[in-house]
């Protein structure tokens, strides 16, 4: 494996690692806070119970989130000094207003985690809903840094310098929005089916019924609504991405002629050397639709694009196909959770309903690993999308591959105990929590 | 605006060294303690910093941050430079982060404990040895941009007597911190004695830790007499710090454990002071070529404008609510 392949393995595993955490420790606290709100209003001694092993769910995650965390805010340097030496002045501004979230943050669950019995009961609530708050921010902060490699904004770059910088534009690149938004409902989709999924695993083995049925609830509600929100966002997402990155878009696709009436690519095995997809379903003019909004807007293939500006197109199709694939599941499901809450709630009770959220628990975790490899993958060569390339901005030290090993055996070891630790957790349940 | 960034680099800087050393310290003394009393060390840590050990750290992040945006040039070339030290900082922040929580919320009380201890004990001694060794290698000139050899440019950039004994004079500076801190909390007179004890001898471990370094600095040529005593502020910070420690020996002999986590804090300020002051404003040392300047190698007006504000406008947020937390929690001690 040569250093460059190496830097970028350990930069993807790093964020692969990091997504999942974060994800997690910015939406559970909204469900720690929703449970928490139900018991101080109904006194019904359940949802504290709920409350607060969610609570040390949220501990568990966001220190694992904070570690790894800093653990990138240097990585940015140790493995893209290059880019960091030049792009740092112009997308730091995010991340400068990230620190201060994220510190908010860390202050807020002080209060919480230590403040059971110790403070104004309406106050202790409220520094739980400052938790879920602020982690939102940092999230949509840091994607919006993100954004900026895909979008690269507030700086003019003449003959390899960049000159007149203005973080704040930098910020508010044309892609933040759509990527945070997109970011924040993935999120909260896949934390909530994987929670919920928790919750009806342990129904199903007929453990602490009440206390898990009143957590799957919360969480199914949150997981369904995100599902059904997701794919409007997506589509929004879509849409930019044609207009900023025709070349990811294609990619994405697997589209490689530019044509009016552009056929969706279902499936297929992308041939980057003939430029064609072959054993592909295709549908006829939806491309064009959902990239444009019209049946016969032409859209820009991979052949106009010179091959040393393409991203690998296998990898970022497939992730695509998998993460939309997934979503259209998550969003079936939510639509089929819902009705059976507004007609048919005797099916609450049964157990395939629970087996189908059980079987759930991943899902949104693929997809969101999925969307990450698109966004990441299908902006490749560059680091920043036209200016630098990935290549050029890596470390000048040797044996990066090293480096690549040790992280993965970290990062693997510490997954092993997460786990080990939420399972853990979940079978105590009986004996520290639901104690009525 | 570029002193206000400045200001907070610094003062993120010697907060870390603070709050985040006396958060090591207290794994440094756990790993101390005779068997019999690491539990009653644990708990008195546990309680005393239980609630705001995720906001120690954040300075770190805070200092690192005004870093990479305000100084990217900076930035970059320590992170070239003195990669295997960082990553190996790291690794140790990862480890120590998770097995405290982990420690702490684990359902179940079993053989893992150890492990957990273990981890959090050892990370607690490698974290502040390397950030001390990254600092001594940031300010004695050891880096070498023009070297050509693997060794030169990311091993000795590092791996030297100066570095090596400043990161031991950190390990033991954070676990003088975090004795004077816990003394604080203690809610036992045993206990009290206990700490008081363990700051006398982590307050002689850092003096014999400081006589190492100053031999270092001799045979490796780094001119750490002129720094300290170059200049009439800094002979001045020296002085004082000199004479607090004789006032924090009397304190801590006469029991009287009123004033002593302010002479400590004071301590560790003036030499951030001296240090620095004679340095300024090279923040990094190179061999063979001039050091990099804070007031040359920073981003453009625009991004320290923004920054500054940026700092500025969180201070409002972070600083009343900090407080905040750590008035409540003593009040509640208290009561």
């Amino acid at each position: 494996m040569d250093d460059f392949i190496a830097a970028r393995s350990q930069m993807a595993l790093s964020l692969g690692f990091h997504i999942i955490f974060s994800c997690i420790g910015m939406i559970m606290p909204f469900f720690m806070a929703v449970s928490h709100f139900k018991w101080l209003k109904t006194g019904n001694i359940v949802y504290r119970n709920v409350t607060r092993a969610w609570s040390r769910g949220v501990a568990i995650f966001f220190a694992t989130g904070a570690v790894s965390g800093t653990v990138l805010s240097f990585e940015l340097g140790l493995l893209w000094p290059e880019f960091m030496k030049h792009a740092g002045p112009i997308f730091g501004m995010p991340f400068s207003l990230e620190g201060t979230a994220f510190f908010i943050e860390a202050i807020a669950l002080g209060f919480y985690l230590y403040g059971w019995n110790k403070f104004n009961k309406w106050f202790h609530w409220f520094t739980g809903v400052i938790v879920g708050v602020s982690g939102l921010a940092s999230g949509i902060l840091v994607v919006a840094a993100n954004a900026w490699m895909n979008s690269p904004a507030g700086f003019d770059y003449v003959n390899g310098q960049y000159l007149n910088i203005d973080p704040i534009a930098a910020m508010f690149n044309d892609a933040w929005f759509s990527q945070a938004l997109h970011m924040i409902l993935a999120a909260l989709t896949a934390t909530g089916f994987a929670v919920a999924g928790v919750h009806a695993l342990m129904i199903l083995k007929r453990k602490n019924v009440l206390f898990h049925t009143k957590a799957f609830r919360i969480a199914a509600v949150f997981a369904c609504a995100g599902a059904i929100l997701q794919p409007l966002s997506g589509d929004i997402s879509a849409k930019d991405v044609a207009k900023r990155q025709p070349v990811k878009l294609a990619a994405m696709e697997a589209h490689f002629k530019t044509e009016e009436k552009a056929a969706l690519i279902l499936g297929g095995i992308p041939d980057e050397q003939n430029d064609t997809v072959h054993y592909a379903l295709k549908i006829p003019g939806a491309l064009s639709f959902l990239a444009h909004g019209n049946f016969k807007t032409p859209v820009t293939g991979l052949e106009a694009f010179p091959k040393d500006v393409r991203p690998p197109v296998a990898i970022t199709h497939y992730a695509f196909q998998l993460m939309v694939g997934l979503g259209m599941l998550m969003l079936l499901i939510a639509v089929f959770y819902f009705f059976t809450l507004w007609r048919k709630k005797k099916w609450l009770e049964k157990r395939w309903l629970l087996k189908l959220f059980a079987a759930a628990i991943p899902v949104g975790f693929i997809a969101v690993e999925a969307g990450w490899t698109v966004t990441e993958v299908g902006r490749q060569p560059w680091i920043i999308y036209g200016i630098m390339r990935t290549r050029d901005a890596v470390t000048p030290m040797p044996g990066i591959v090293y480096s690549f090993y040790i992280f993965t055996a970290v990062y693997v070891s510490l997954s092993v105990v997460v786990v080990a630790l939420l399972y853990r957790q979940v079978r105590m349940v009986g004996k520290l929590y639901d104690v009525s | 605006m570029l002193y206000v960034v400045m200001a907070y680099l610094w003062a993120s800087i010697l907060l870390y060294v603070l709050m985040g050393g006396a958060d090591f310290g207290a794994g440094i003394l756990e790993f101390l303690s005779t068997k019999k009393s690491k539990e009653q060390t644990r708990k008195a840590m546990y309680r005393a910093i239980g609630p705001i050990w995720e906001a120690n750290h954040m300075w770190l992040i805070i200092a690192i941050v005004i870093l990479f945006v305000g100084f990217p040039v900076i930035y970059s070339t320590v992170s070239i430079y003195l990669h295997i030290p960082l990553v190996i900082m790291l690794l140790g922040i990862v480890a120590r982060g998770t097995a405290f929580s982990f420690r702490n919320y684990d359902a179940v009380q079993d053989k893992m404990q150890t492990v957990y201890s273990k981890t959090f004990m050892y990370s607690s001694i490698i974290t502040p040895l390397f950030l001390g060794i990254i600092a001594g290698s940031a300010v004695s000139g050891r880096i070498d941009p023009l070297a050509t050899h693997f060794a030169d440019a990311y091993i000795f950039s590092w791996l030297g007597l100066f570095p090596v004994t400043v990161g031991i004079f950190t390990v033991t500076i954070c676990g003088f911190l975090a004795a004077i801190f816990i003394i604080g909390e203690t809610k036992t007179e045993a206990e009290r004695q206990r700490f008081i004890q363990k700051a006398k001898h982590m307050s002689l471990a850092a003096i014999a830790a400081a006589l190492l370094v100053l031999i270092a600095a001799q045979r490796d040529g780094v001119p750490l007499a002129s720094w300290l005593f170059g200049n009439p502020i800094s002979i001045t910070c020296v002085v004082l710090a000199a004479l607090s420690l004789i006032w924090m020996w009397v304190s801590l002999f006469r029991q009287s454990t009123k004033w002593l986590r302010i002479i400590a804090g004071a301590q560790i300020s003036l030499l951030l002071v001296a240090i620095t002051y004679e340095h300024y404003p090279v923040l990094i040392n190179l061999k063979n070529s001039d050091g990099l300047s804070l007031l040359i190698h920073k981003g453009t007006d625009k991004t320290i404008h923004a920054l500054a504000v940026a700092l500025l406008a969180g201070s409002v947020f972070i600083l009343p609510a900090l407080f905040y937390l750590l008035y409540s929690f003593n009040k509640q001690e208290e009561a």
